[in-house]
């Protein structure tokens, strides 16, 4: 489904170049279930944010289903990112003047959906992230899990088949991390594919494919495949 | 653009409820903008249909003569003494005029119109027989003034209806004799209401003949010829002919005159006035307006980078970004224009209640000009915000604290 071949990301700060990727090659197929660990400031979130289609690389190539993205245009990203990628953030990203509705609801408005469509839609997600009572609270007044799975049930949106997650857990206590895994771990059972970026290990150990960064370079981890 | 346009209209407005009262000071400085440029234009469109009405209760088709040269155009300026007066004579001598269909000698003054101890100060009005036909005023009872182009006028006098009441009541007037000053005259008519022209009460007056009258107010120049001339004929044609006939009989080119059409250029150049005046006024409470929305945005791109790079991480274009900016800032200037429409006229109503007799007339085509400018205004002034936040950078977007 995925395929970064060579990929480099550089960044000119003054007079250096930071190589945020640094020749990076990974296939990932549908279905499977990838955490990525790694030191601060080591390329993660920049690897994430490449494969959801938010980031071009300076070099090599990203293949999406056997297609280049480099010749899409933005009207052909942005289809791609609303219906086949689901991001789900470390600091939530909701939008505070929305109920928890309102910000589910946001990627089938972008989507053009018809009312009566979303507000099912909306019902339904919301209950399976636990949260069919507090729909109408805005984020202000829901709890950091609370919001997370809010989030999840806006990435699940448009049913997308590839699920980013970027230290989703890293503002929860652990009790709420475990929950917010949980329901993550939840999509990869319906099939789709979640790359998941933590510093936690133990939850990092959960996937069957680890994934280590440094200095933008990318491995695997040994015993990592199973 | 995926986005339907009622979701989009609903997240526009959900995201300047949020901020109510930014949004209502930016509002405010566009409705102002409006409010004022709808009543200055209601002021001039009624001021303009106030005059043609005017013009057009009396005829369009008659030539006023004054004595002396104007210095402005259509305004007559007489100097008494320094060039010869308008006389009885001349007015006759107009009738004969090819094209002329009447000819009103026109001379007036206040005096004291006395009858069995009632007395009302009153303009007199010393006039032609012709009178009723060039200025379409109709004799309600009895008859006008007798023709008397030549030898002395008989002393007739043709009530106005509103003096006919004061002085009269419920009695007829017909053949009662009235004093007007010191002279003494038999009434003979009495004329259907009229309402005032140009200031003068034209009910509240007496109609005496144009010879008494100068007599009377010991008088040598007319104050005023009028001439109607048959409508078919080019006006400047017929003032030819007029100017001809009164250089010949003055020696020299003497007198002014002055046509509907010269009236309504006058009236053009206050209207003009006017319009640059609210078009300057307008511009710059528009201007503060646009300022307002146009800061208000930036800021507004400014505290929402994050959740600009959340739509685009959700998928939505660069296009859709920029619209939804763009939809704030026009909603902002429609409101504007809609606010300001409603004060607008709402004051100028109020302003025709308040002052009696000021003419107001707000335009339907001004008022939807006005929106229109005001939508416009938004629009501009949201452009750039607009284009600034779908120009952001998606991941560094994100990444704003
Ligand atoms: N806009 C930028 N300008 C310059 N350097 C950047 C920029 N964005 C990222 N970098 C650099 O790229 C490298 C990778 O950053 P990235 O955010 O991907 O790290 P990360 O692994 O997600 O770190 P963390 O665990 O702290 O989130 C860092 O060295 C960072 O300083
Ligand atoms: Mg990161």
């Amino acid at each position: 489904m995925i395929r970064l071949e060579h990929v480099s990301r550089l960044y000119a700060v003054g007079d250096q170049v930071v190589h945020a990727l640094d020749d990076v090659n990974l296939v990932i197929e549908p279905g499977e279930y990838l955490s990525v660990m790694g030191p601060s400031g080591s390329g993660k979130s920049t690897l994430l944010h490449l494969l959801g289609l938010l980031d071009r690389p300076d070099r090599g190539r990203y293949l999406f289903h056997g297609e280049d993205t480099a010749r899409l245009d933005d009207r052909h990203l942005a289809r791609l990112r609303r219906r086949h990628i689901g991001f789900v953030f470390q600091f939530f990203h909701l939008v505070p003047r929305l109920s928890a509705a309102g910000n589910v609801e946001l990627p089938m408005m972008l989507d053009g959906w018809p009312l009566p469509r979303r507000r099912a839609r909306v019902r339904r997600l919301l209950e399976a992230v636990g949260l069919a009572d507090r729909a109408r609270h805005r984020p202000d007044q829901l709890s950091g899990g609370q919001r997370q799975r809010v989030a999840i049930a806006r990435a699940l949106a448009l049913d997308p088949e590839l699920v980013l997650a970027d230290e989703p857990t890293g503002n929860l206590d652990q009790a709420a991390g475990h929950e917010i895994l949980d329901l993550l771990e939840a999509v990869v059972a319906q099939g789709r594919t979640l790359v998941l970026v933590t510093h936690d290990p133990e939850l990092g150990h959960r996937a069957p494919r680890r994934l280590q960064m440094r200095d933008g370079r990318l491995f695997e981890s040994p015993g990592g495949v199973g | 653009m995926n986005l339907r346009w009622r979701d989009a209209l609903r997240l526009v407005g959900g995201s300047l409820a949020a901020q109510p009262l930014r949004s209502l000071l930016t509002v405010l400085g566009i409705a102002l903008g409006i409010a004022t440029v709808v009543l200055l234009t209601s002021l001039g469109e009624g001021l303009r249909q106030y005059v043609l009405a005017q013009f057009t209760q009396f005829g369009t088709h008659l030539i006023a003569i004054n004595p002396g040269k104007a210095k402005v155009h259509g305004t007559s300026v007489g100097i008494f003494g320094s060039e010869r007066p308008l006389t009885l004579e001349d007015a006759a001598a107009l009738r004969r005029v090819p094209g002329v269909e009447a000819v009103v000698p026109f001379t007036y003054a206040q005096a004291d119109v006395r009858f069995e101890g009632r007395t009302r100060t009153v303009f007199v009005y010393g006039v032609g027989a012709q009178m009723p036909a060039a200025y379409r005023f109709r004799v309600a009872a009895g008859r006008f003034l007798p023709d008397a182009p030549h030898g002395t006028a008989r002393p007739f006098a043709v009530l106005g209806s509103h003096l006919r009441r004061a002085l009269f009541g419920d009695r007829s007037p017909l053949g009662a004799r009235i004093r007007i000053a010191q002279e003494r005259y038999l009434v003979i008519g009495v004329m259907e209401p009229k309402g005032t022209f140009l200031g003068f009460d034209m009910d509240d007056a007496v109609y005496i003949p144009a010879g008494r009258a100068l007599a009377l107010f010991d008088r040598e120049s007319l104050v005023e010829i009028d001439v109607l001339y048959r409508p078919t004929l080019p006006v400047d044609q017929v003032v030819r002919a007029l100017r001809r006939l009164l250089t010949a009989r003055h020696g020299r080119d003497d007198v002014t005159f002055t046509t509907e059409k010269d009236m309504l250029e006058v009236l053009g150049d206050i209207l003009d006035m006017l319009t640059l005046t609210v078009a300057g006024l307008g511009g710059i409470s528009l201007l503060v307006g646009a300022v307002g929305i146009l800061t208000l945005q930036s800021i507004a791109v400014a505290e929402r980078t994050r959740e600009v790079g959340l739509l685009r991480a959700l998928g939505a274009e660069t296009g859709t970004i920029a619209a939804l900016f763009l939809g704030e800032a026009a909603l902002l200037g429609t409101a504007g224009g809609l606010a300001g429409l409603g004060l607008g006229l709402g004051g100028a109503y109020l302003l025709g209640l308040l002052i009696q007799g000021l003419p107001v007339h707000p335009s339907g085509t001004y008022a939807g000009l006005a929106l229109g400018v005001a939508l416009g205004v938004g629009l501009l002034a949201g452009l750039y915000p607009a284009l600034r936040a779908a120009r952001l950078d998606p991941v560094e977007a994100l990444r704003t604290e």
